[in-house]
């Protein structure tokens, strides 16, 4: 798969939350694609080995839990960046214009002709060209090569916005929730779209936090460790932050006139944790996801929110008024995601 | 590049879904020897032939095809003063053929459009996978990351709200072209020898409260639920406007289906687009579009049809009235179009009367 144009890796940073110690295996498996790029692991705060095992020849910088303590506190640390969360961290310290994420449980993915999918450069190549969310185009991503805008598409937008994020797909476990994955439990997907498009204004979608990437410039703070389910877990199926974070996100990239884009690249997701399992534990999230689209489809920022951080921060007012009531999570999420904005101003302005 | 598949040997569809609940629409001006092609999959349905342009030339419809054909003649015949609603010299008089129609699904295909192979070589079922999207559910509320979350080995994703995951009942199914691309004028000037040769597997709703620019080429509907929705608007001959039929028809139906509760989607099937009109030619007719559709957007974007409107006509009549007021100091030709769309609607209401009890 070759791209229009080199990416300059200075302006990326790739972030990995480690669930898992031994990341031999992993980044083994993506080296060709994360060769050059600087890397940043941070480790689940609630990992009980105590070292991580990374293969040489990476440029690497590792956070464990003693470094979150020296930033937000001890009693803050597993409140905030325990489990899948931990990456969040990884974003806060990141000086770069760029992150990539990937779970650490998804290698590289092959395409239709059977070459090694670079992930990473997709992303990238996603984020840096503009995103067309007022005017939906049949023929999807317009700036690709051999696409274009189709008859009847305004003129008047096709220079699109920026782009602030970039949502990949899954191939073999895509990210279904436990009753799904457990009702089919051998369906793997095996379809490759070969597409990327933007998510037009104001629709709502499930952001998953396995394979994503984003302008961190633009959009940084946006991306908020906020809500934790009772009995989270360290399988995506016992978690929803990803999901909540994404529809935050969605909604102030639509207030400032961003873009979201979804699709191409795809990363092969591996077996791990038994959906069935998951099914066990009473699960929270649905009623909360249930409680939440109502809010996010009624939501208005004021006009006044002109800035990412202030966004965050009428959300999350919004948050504690309209559902408050309905669920301490929700409580929990705004003071959460307050204090993030917070956080991120202190840790970047000092930086 | 790409090429249309060889059906040669193909036997036709031992079990065509809906044969009896679909009428194939056809505009023509040329000839309809692309049929030929398509026998495997269209041959066991209905055909109805508009044919544009001089009434007095035969077409002829390949051996085997079971058809009713209009020309001009036929249309003032049936239609009175009425048919100053339906264009001349533009496809845009297929919209004829939904309002003739008695059945309940529209597959409508141009004249130049072939049969597409999928990235295996296989022929593709245009009609079939229009009737599988028709047939099948549209999530317009919140969108699926892995886009149709009915078809075989897909599903809602983490996250999907439980409560939306019925989905509503789908209207419109928008496909989509190999080969020549649907192109504006300008952008087939740049790009002249652009072939679209990607085969995007995929089947999605577009959500709600998004416009989109809706091409007749390759569109099924159900006549039932949006037909008089679907006016292709006054183009061609006498107008000031050509190749904008589909496009007004597609934001109309839009806001309706939104208003309404109904889903629309877009993606397979593909066909293959064999012929590239004239850029030159078409930047004429296009040019006025060009302008206007800058002002067109927004009061489509910002349409808002009252509770009352219950019905598809009730909905299209208040959209007719609304482009009266808001369009008409674009350019007169609104004000018209607004006329025709009321028309239009009176002579749908007259071949389609409701059933009396």
């Amino acid at each position: 798969m070759s791209l229009d144009h080199e990416i300059n890796k200075n302006e990326v940073d790739i972030v990995i939350g480690a669930l898992n110690a031994d990341l031999t295996p992993f980044l083994d498996t993506w080296r060709p694609f994360f060769t050059g790029f600087h890397l940043i692991i941070v480790k689940d705060p609630e990992l009980k080995e105590e070292e991580l095992n990374i293969p040489q020849g990476f440029d690497v910088d590792v956070y464990s839990k003693t470094d979150m303590e020296k930033v937000v506190g001890s009693s803050d640390t597993t409140a905030m960046f325990s489990g899948y969360s931990c990456r969040y961290f990884g974003y806060l310290v990141s000086k770069k214009k760029y992150i990539v994420s990937i779970d650490d449980d998804c290698v590289p993915a092959k395409d239709p002709k059977g070459f090694l999918v670079d992930a990473v450069s997709q992303h990238v190549d996603n984020l840096e060209r503009p995103a067309t969310p007022l005017f939906f185009n049949t023929l999807y991503d317009p700036y690709r090569e051999g696409a274009d805008f189709v008859r009847g598409y305004p003129f008047s937008l096709r220079s699109g916005v920026p782009c602030a994020a970039s949502c990949g797909l899954w191939l073999n476990l895509a990210d279904l929730d436990a009753p799904t994955q457990a009702l089919k439990t051998e369906q793997r997907n095996t379809s490759y779209v070969d597409a990327v498009m933007t998510v037009p204004l104001k629709a709502m979608l499930p952001i998953s936090g396995i394979n994503i990437a984003f302008n961190r410039e633009l959009v940084g703070p946006a991306l908020v460790p906020a809500l934790r389910i009772a009995g989270e877990g360290r399988v995506r199926w016992e978690t929803l932050e990803d999901v909540w974070c994404g529809m935050c996100l969605k909604h102030i990239v639509d207030h400032l006139g961003y873009g979201v884009k979804t699709g191409l690249p795809y990363v092969w997701r591996n077996e791990r944790g038994d959906a069935v399992e998951s099914l066990k534990k009473k699960w929270e999230g649905m009623k909360l996801m249930e409680k939440s689209v109502p809010f996010f489809e009624s939501l208005k920022l004021p006009e006044s929110a002109v800035t990412v951080e202030d966004c965050v921060v009428e959300l999350a007012k919004a948050v504690r008024e309209q559902l408050g009531s309905d669920d301490h999570a929700f409580t929990q999420a705004a003071d959460a995601m307050v204090k993030w904005v917070q956080l991120w101003s202190s840790v970047n302005s000092s930086g | 590049m790409v090429d249309p598949a060889n059906t040669v040997g193909i036997p036709v569809n031992p079990t065509p879904l809906l044969k009896d609940e679909l009428d194939i629409v056809i505009p023509t001006i040329r000839n309809l020897d692309f049929l030929e092609m398509w026998r495997p999959f269209l041959q066991p349905y209905h055909l109805i032939i508009v044919q544009d342009g001089d009434p007095t030339k035969k077409i002829h419809v390949p051996e085997g095809y079971d058809y009713e054909l209009y020309n001009r003649n036929d249309i003032n015949r049936i239609l009175g003063p009425k048919a100053s609603c339906i264009s001349f010299k533009d496809s845009a008089c297929r919209c004829f053929g939904y309002m003739v129609s008695k059945k309940k699904y529209i597959f409508t295909i141009d004249d130049d459009c072939f049969v597409a192979k999928d990235p295996s070589g296989k022929a593709v079922n245009a009609l079939e996978q229009h009737i599988k999207n028709l047939l099948c559910p549209s999530t317009p509320l919140f969108f699926n990351t892995l886009y149709d979350p009915y078809r075989e080995g897909a599903d809602f994703v983490r996250g999907y709200p439980f409560s939306l995951r019925e989905g509503v009942t789908t209207a419109v199914s928008h496909g989509l072209w190999l080969n020549i691309p649907d192109y504006d004028a300008p952008t087939q000037l740049v790009k002249p020898k652009e072939r679209n040769t990607r085969y995007v597997d995929a089947v999605m709703t577009i959500p709600k409260g998004t416009l989109f620019p809706m091409c007749g080429m390759n569109l099924a509907f159900d006549r039932d639920l949006i037909g008089p929705a679907m006016y292709f608007g006054l183009m061609g001959d006498g107008q000031p406007i050509g190749r904008y039929d589909d496009m007004w028809a597609g934001w109309c139906i839009k806001v309706i289906c939104d208003h309404l509760g109904l889903g629309v989607k877009t993606g397979l099937p593909y066909i293959y687009h064999s012929k590239a009109s004239n850029p030159f030619v078409n930047l004429k007719k296009e040019y006025k579009g060009i302008f206007w559709q800058e002002d067109i957007i927004p009061f489509f974007q910002n349409v808002k049809l009252s509770k009352e409107a219950t019905t598809v006509q009730q909905c299209y009549i208040e959209l007719s009235k609304m482009v009266k007021e808001k369009l008409s100091s674009l350019d007169p030709y609104f004000d018209k179009l607004a006329d025709a769309m009321v028309t239009w609607i009176e002579a749908w209401d007259e071949l389609n009367p409701p059933a009396t009890a």
